[in-house]
């Protein structure tokens, strides 16, 4: 397993060739209190920095762009029932989606643990 | 960092962890622990809110009522000494320039108008009212404390507030220093509004809150409470382009002053009142939890744009999306079906009776 970061605050967990993405602890501190989440449905095909999810607090909308490209294997339907469990678990029960992953290499650019927590302290 | 001035309660906030964002022209809280969290408080016990950016105003001399009078569809002879009134300065074509709360003190009126219009409002009044006296109280604070619980606190430390009823104020001390607490607020809720010289705002802004049923509130939890509380929003839900009568504001023109005239706009606002408008503001329960906001198109059958949305959010009293939009008179009844479409989504909507969640204020002869 390797956990990989994006410069949008999103979180990538890899087991073999299944990504399970969601937004970081920083990210939904940021966005406050989170009341809806839209997850794209299994067999949509998301690619690389498009748009993949809709997360909206009670102050804005945002984007969840997809951090690599693939297909949608699995969104999280715990969050239309509860969409706080982005708030009370983001790296864990409040996760977005899961993906098979079409190429491997875009992992190259994405940060580690390390580099994300400087990137978020140099914010 | 910015141009944003300064509340005279900056460093009060960010010593209670507020979030600190531009609004108004002022760096202001939007929060502390959370809107949710702060929203459900204020419902339930009593919140404390910075509003010093508001502008306060006093308006003296020989003549300032029938001034006044010539800018407000208010009928001021009928106000009495130490009574508040929701007015709106208007355009010549019956727009509204800004909504603000006019309150006769003795010799003079006392004005609170909005933040961000604060500038405009003083000019657009010295030009209308030569020979008034308008002066803008720069070195004065505001506080609001809202919510069920808020009397009970506050009477602790100012006696005889909880004898004010809804729309009433009177010189009080807090610890000494010298306040004009009104029964009133933006929130729907039972409370005060409080000026005091923004050179002891700190100290009473302590007093208040230390007291349990207390917590500091932001402007996030702010705009939902007015949000239920079915309240519009100076800039975004009224502006230059929407009358009274659009803006389902008639309550704010007096008999009087709707029979005789002489404000401005009275020829429009007289026409819609008898033919009605083309626009009106409502309420919308939109289906399901998405927030549909500001911004958003009221359509018809065939997706053309016939209106807007306003304001929109999530209603944490609720648990539901609600919003306030400007609909086709025609489709303006309660319980009218309405299609709204946001970034592309096509959302269903109900016309509902504002408020969303029912006013709670403490009114003459309402007892406790």
């Amino acid at each position: 397993m390797s956990l990989y970061f994006t410069k949008e605050h999103e979180w990538i967990k890899v087991e073999g060739d299944i990504a399970t993405v969601g937004i970081t602890d920083f990210a939904q501190s940021q966005l406050g209190d989170i009341v809806f989440v839209e997850v794209p449905e299994a067999g949509r095909e998301v690619s690389q920095g498009g748009e993949a999810a809709v997360v909206e607090s009670v102050k804005a909308a945002s984007d969840v762009y997809a951090p690599v490209s693939g297909a949608v294997v699995e969104g999280n339907a715990a969050l239309e029932a509860d969409p706080s469990l982005v708030n009370t678990a983001p790296e864990g029960e409040g996760w977005f989606f899961k993906l098979r992953l079409s190429d491997n290499e875009q992992l190259n650019g994405l940060m580690n643990a390390d580099q994300y927590k400087a990137f978020v302290d140099s914010q | 960092m910015s141009d944003e001035k300064i509340l005279p309660l900056d460093a009060w906030h960010r010593a209670k962890g507020a979030r600190m964002v531009p609004f108004a022209g002022y760096q202001m809280p939007i929060q502390y622990e959370g809107i949710m969290a702060e929203h459900k408080w204020t419902r339930e016990s009593a919140g404390l809110f910075d509003v010093s950016h508001m502008g306060q105003l006093i308006v003296a001399g020989d003549g300032a009522e029938k001034a006044l009078e010539s800018v407000l569809p208010a009928d001021l002879s009928i106000l009495k000494d130490g009574r508040l009134r929701y007015s709106l300065l208007l355009t010549q074509d019956g727009g509204i320039i800004d909504d603000l709360m006019v309150t006769r003190r003795g010799d003079h009126f006392y004005l609170v108008v909005n933040g961000a219009t604060k500038e405009g409002d003083i000019a657009h009044l010295q030009a209308s009212m030569p020979g008034v006296i308008i002066d803008h109280m720069k070195e004065q604070a505001l506080l609001a404390l809202q919510g069920p619980k808020a009397a009970d606190a506050l009477s602790r430390l100012a006696p005889g507030v909880e004898a004010l009823t809804f729309m009433t104020g009177g010189m009080f001390e807090i610890a000494g220093v010298p306040a004009w607490i009104s029964r009133s607020g933006y929130t729907g809720e039972d409370g005060f509004e409080i000026s005091v010289q923004a050179n002891d705002v700190e100290e009473v802004a302590d007093l208040i809150a230390a007291q349990p049923e207390v917590k500091p509130i932001g402007l996030g939890a702010r705009d939902s409470l007015r949000l239920e509380a079915g309240l519009p929003l100076y800039g975004h839900d009224l502006d230059t382009n929407t009358t009274p009568v659009e803006a389902d504001l008639t309550f704010a023109l007096s008999k009087r002053r709707r029979e005789e005239g002489g404000f401005p706009g009275w020829h429009r606002i007289a026409s819609e009142l008898d033919k009605g408008s083309i626009l009106k503001r409502v309420g919308l329960a939109v289906e399901g939890r998405q927030p549909v906001r500001e911004g958003a198109m009221v359509v018809d059958g065939e997706g053309n744009e016939v209106g807007r949305v306003t304001s929109g959010g999530f209603s944490p009293s609720l648990e539901a999306a609600i919003a306030m939009a400007y609909v086709p008179a025609a489709s303006a009844e309660a319980g009218n079906d309405i299609t709204l479409a946001q970034r592309g989504k096509i959302f269903q909507a109900r016309v509902v009776p504002m408020p969303f969640v029912p006013h709670k204020y403490h009114r003459k002869g309402a007892g406790k």
